[in-house]
């Protein structure tokens, strides 16, 4: 038992675990503000009264949902940076962490847009309703009466979201992003084969911590925030 | 005798005269329309489809200034469509419906702008569930017409008081009964200062001993002199304030008159059919 703990010990004296635990975080966060942004603009699109708009919101979500990540992210470095030469930053390192956050964003929008959209119908046909006959017109409504409710609604989807997100961040060692968990693994493995059960632990223990919260957070705020009719 | 039900704003307004033997109806509004003015709506030739249905049928209407309109009529009869084109609610195929002179926009900016002249008081009441009963009232004052704050409060608050509820201000809509609601959903039509009130089926969902509550307030706004068109089987309502109560049948106005003369004295069998149904059960 003993043994086992000093296997721990060797991994966390000689990787740095929090730090690549720390790059994940970062992928998660950045990727899920952007994703939150485009997700609620598709969201917004998907319900407009403008058929064009809600055709392009639905093309997107239908796209973006159904391919793989990892042929996103892959696509982002070979083909926006590799081929387009469409940079992010002078910085080889933070160019490739910037592309991993925008193939993770636009790939997460989808689902986010999908779960505002469940939030939109958990909000009556009468509060839009009511909020055009006062003289809202489509967006000053969405913004004031519908969204604030349709995300109330949404909170417990977004939160699986989020999970998702957090734990799809790792896909980001496709676009390169060498000192996140997946990749720091990966060397572990290599380098120290004797502790492959020690290492497993590590970053499934990891990931427990950092999602485990998540979810118990979004269940208790979906109760607390949830629109009383 | 009548059934007393038909007429539930008898007993309970406090505003109404003793009711004398002879005249169980009291009219509680003595003012006349102004029929030589610019109608406040008028609708002229409107027809309206729901696929093969035909709900609005050649409707021609208009609506004088400070008029109370009452719609009566078979469910299915196309008076909620009817309320609902006017502000724009529903499109319509054909015809044309013009508030205070001006045709309806299409959409947009002066779509909304038109809306917020038009007052709608909907049968499930529609307060923003996440919003506070004094922000439902400020909320298009402030939003909508750009008044500060602080002066939207006031005038809120003092709407609040004209229909009974400022004590509950600071409540959520699902603290209220009902019948709050539907009067705090009156006040925040009101704050606009609309130059129509449309009420569809105002105390249908509410439990017997609210619909008196809510009527009073329509009373109190008729007797100020508001354009109402209100859509309501409540003949007491109809008695007491209606100028003019209109029958639609299959999307057809079938029969126009006073409340007087057409509860005593309906001219068209389909008429006759719905009243002697409505006053017997
Ligand atoms: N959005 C819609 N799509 C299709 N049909 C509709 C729609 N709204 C209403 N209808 C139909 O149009 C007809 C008229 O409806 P409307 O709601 O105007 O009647 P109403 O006179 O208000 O009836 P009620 O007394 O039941 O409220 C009905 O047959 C109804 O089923
Ligand atoms: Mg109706």
């Amino acid at each position: 038992m003993g043994d086992f703990f000093s296997q721990f010990a060797t991994l966390f004296e000689n990787y740095d675990v929090l730090g690549a635990f720390w790059v994940n975080i970062q992928l998660t966060f950045w990727a899920a503000l952007l994703a939150l942004v485009i997700g609620t603009v598709l969201a917004l699109m998907r319900i407009s009264p403008i058929p064009s708009l809600a055709w392009v919101g639905t093309a997107y979500v239908t796209i973006f949902r159904n391919t793989p990540l990892t042929i996103i992210m892959v696509f982002m470095t070979l083909g926006v940076w590799g081929q387009l030469k469409f940079e992010l930053s002078q910085d080889f390192a933070s160019n490739f962490f910037r592309l991993a956050v925008v193939a993770l964003a636009v790939y997460h929008a989808a689902f986010v847009c999908e779960a505002i959209r469940s939030g939109v119908n958990t909000v009556p046909l009468g509060q839009a309703e009511a909020a055009r006959a006062i003289g809202l017109s489509f967006l000053p409504a969405a913004r004031i009466v519908i969204l604030p409710q349709a995300f109330r609604g949404a909170v417990a989807p977004l939160g699986n979201t989020l999970i998702a997100l957090i734990k799809n961040s790792t896909v980001a060692a496709a676009a390169g992003v060498a000192t996140e968990t997946s990749t720091l693994m990966k060397n572990m493995i290599e380098f120290n084969s004797s502790l492959i059960y020690a290492i497993f632990l590590t970053f499934a223990i990891g990931y427990v911590i950092l999602v485990i919260p998540v979810g118990v957070a979004t269940t208790a705020l979906s109760r607390r925030l949830a629109v009383r009719r | 005798m009548e059934d007393p039900r038909t007429d539930p704003t008898a007993a309970a307004d406090p505003t109404t005269p003793p009711t004398g033997q002879g005249a169980p109806h009291e009219r509680a509004v003595d003012h006349r329309p102004d029929t030589d003015a610019e109608p406040v709506v008028r609708l002229t030739g409107v027809q309206k489809h729901f696929g093969d249905l035909h709900v609005l049928r050649d409707i021609d209407l208009a609506v004088a200034p400070g008029e109370v309109l009452v719609v009566i009529g078979p469910s299915g009869s196309g008076k909620s469509t009817l309320c609902r084109a006017i502000n724009r609610l529903e499109t319509i195929d054909e015809g044309e419906i013009t508030v205070d002179g001006q045709p309806l926009p299409a959409e947009g900016r002066a779509l909304a702008r038109l809306r917020s002249e038009v007052g709608m008081v909907f049968q499930s009441f529609n307060l923003f569930a996440h919003k506070s009963v004094l922000d439902n009232v400020t909320l298009g004052p402030v939003k909508v017409r750009g008044r500060s704050r602080a002066e939207a409060r006031k005038e809120a608050m003092g709407l609040l008081e004209r229909v009974g509820v400022a004590n509950q201000a600071e409540k959520m809509p699902a603290q209220l009964s009902g019948g709050q609601q539907q009067r705090v959903a009156i006040a925040r039509a009101l704050a606009m200062h609309p130059k129509v009130m449309l009420f569809d089926e105002p105390t249908s969902a509410l439990d017997p001993e609210m619909i008196n509550e809510v009527l009073d307030v329509m009373v109190e706004l008729a007797r100020e002199g508001m354009t109402m068109i209100v859509v309501t089987h409540e003949m007491g309502f109809a008695r007491k304030a209606a100028h003019r109560v209109v029958f639609m049948a299959d999307g057809q106005i079938v029969e126009q008159a006073t409340p007087e003369e057409f509860f005593t004295n309906p001219r068209s069998d389909r008429a006759k059919d719905f009243l002697s149904k409505i006053l017997t059960h």
